[in-house]
Order: C-alpha cells, then structure tokens, then sequence
C-alpha cells in the first residue's frame, strides 16, 4: 500500500509552518481559501477552483499589490495544495462511509 | 513561467544539472524540473517525497494504472502540460498498445478492467466537482476495488491534483513531443524523487 500519510503531514508543517518570505498567515488563508486582503485573493481562488484560468495578469496584480516573486510562489503553493487537500480529505471521509461495518 | 525566479532564480547546483539535462537529452529542461528544484526544501523535495510514494511505492495498481490516473487528474483539470506528460508515461508503463488517449476522453471505452474503470470515473468527479460521497464509493467497492486500492489511488489524485494546478498556474510552457518523451523515460526509470 502507499501510505502517504507521513510525506503528506510533513508537506503540510513545511509549507504552512516553516520558514518563507510570505507570513504564515497569509500562507495559511491560502491553505484555507479564507481570503487574503487584496488582489491575490482572486490568484487563490482560480488556483482552487479552476488553475487553468489563471492568467499573466493574475499574477502581474499580484504583484503590483506588493507580493514579491518568492511570495506568490509560496502563496500560489499553499492554494494548490490546501484544495488538494480538502478535496483529499473528503474523499477519504467517504470511503470510511462506504466501508465500515454496519 | 509566469514567475521569472522560476526560470533563472536557481542556485548553482541547479543550474549545473539543468546543463547536465540539455546535454544528456538534448531536450530543453522541462518546466516541473524547474518548479521542483526552485527552493526545493520549500515544495520539490517535501512534494516529491509524497508522488513518489504515490506513484512507485507498494500497491496493486501498476505504475501504467496510476500514470493513467495522473493522466486522468490532469485531464479534468485541463491540464494539458501534465496530461500530455502522464499520458505518455502511461503509454510507456503499459507498453501494449492501449489507446490511452481514447481512454482519457471516455473511460468507459473497453480496454482496461472494471476496477479501474469505476475508480477513474470517481477520481474524475472528486476533481472535478471538489468532493465525493460515500455513494460514489459504494459504486467503486460494487465495481470490484478493494479499499486500500481506492486510498491508493487518492493518493495518486491528491498529487496531481496539486501538481496541475501549480502548472497551470504558473503557466508551463508546452514542449514538443520528443521533450515529453525524454521526460517520460525518466520518470519511468527513476520515478519522482
């Protein structure tokens, strides 16, 4: 079986907790989708919702807000991952669901 | 990429291999190589410690079954630098013919046994509408997957459903076949880390 568990808990305390040059409060609403003030709040919802509309002018508001390159590149992880997660979660919720035991 | 410091922000290590990779392959340097190796401790190294678990460790899904799960993620994502990439995987990991394109536009097309079928479609809907119910994996259990194949193949989804999104993102440039090619071989020989 591969059990990510482990590599995908420290993922997590990497990203969320470790050190960056975004803070960890704006990594974390990222993560959580709980908005960010500003224009990279509409950055993280694409990511979250739909990646593929994501445009250069997206990431040019970014940064005309004040984000540096090394800030939205840990923010833009944060959103990908927090929605991977919860996605992930869910679906494991439900398999739990469909398989105890009566 | 969108982001320069993707491009050119690397350190000195990285950049030797990137000459190391033109040279060996004759292929530009792929743009998740670079993602991976730009502050790898921050994402690359912790990330690709999760899809190579995913993707190589034990299971009873074989590496062309969870390429094609990628490539499915990828797919409903409208990826299309990483279904391209995990189509062509899957291709090479089967090494029999199956026409994986067809199968990543319908799964229901024959080809591929009714485990796997049922599994794709539940990953497809997990993607695509952010959730699934117990219902959905009820169908999945009917359909003959047992439940340590179905959280494998979560697994496999959680990955790509993080790594296609950072590559639409930051806005990977699409290469020409033979650099997929490359990049698939690779990742059939030596995985993801």
């Amino acid at each position: 079986m591969s059990d990510i568990s482990r590599a995908r808990s420290a993922l997590l305390k990497r990203i969320l907790e470790g050190p960056g040059n975004a803070s960890h409060s704006d990594r974390r609403a990222s993560f959580n989708l709980s908005g960010i003030a500003g224009p990279i709040d509409a950055l993280v919802e694409k990511i979250a919702r739909a990646a593929h509309s994501v445009t250069d002018e997206d990431i040019d508001s970014a940064r005309e807000s004040g984000f540096s390159d090394d800030q939205i590149f840990e923010i833009v992880v944060c959103a990908a991952v927090g929605q991977a997660d919860r996605q992930y979660n869910a679906a494991l919720a439900a398999l739990v669901a469909a398989t105890e035991k009566d | 990429m969108r982001l320069r410091i993707l491009d050119n922000g690397h350190g000195l290590g990285a950049k030797m291999l990137f000459a190391f990779i033109r040279t060996i392959s004759r292929q530009p340097v792929l743009d998740i190589v670079k993602l991976v190796k730009y502050r790898a401790d921050f994402y690359g190294k912790p990330m690709s410690a999760v899809t190579h678990k995913a993707m190589r460790g034990p299971s009873s899904w074989s590496v062309g079954d969870r390429e094609l799960m990628a490539a499915f993620v990828a797919k409903t994502n409208q990826s299309e630098f990483c279904t391209t990439t995990h189509a062509t995987v899957a291709r090479q990991a089967y090494g029999d013919g199956k026409d994986i394109s067809a199968l990543l536009f319908d799964p229901n097309l024959c080809g591929i046994a009714e485990p796997l079928r049922a599994t794709l479609l539940m990953l497809g809907k997990l993607t695509r509408e952010h959730t699934v119910n117990a219902d959905d994996m009820r169908t999945v259990v009917a359909a003959g997957a047992s439940r340590q194949q179905l959280e494998d193949a979560l697994a496999v989804c959680f990955s790509f459903n993080v790594i296609t999104r950072l590559a639409d993102a930051f806005g990977f440039s699409i290469p020409s076949q033979k650099a997929f090619d490359s990049g698939a071989s690779f990742l059939l020989k030596r995985g993801y880390r």
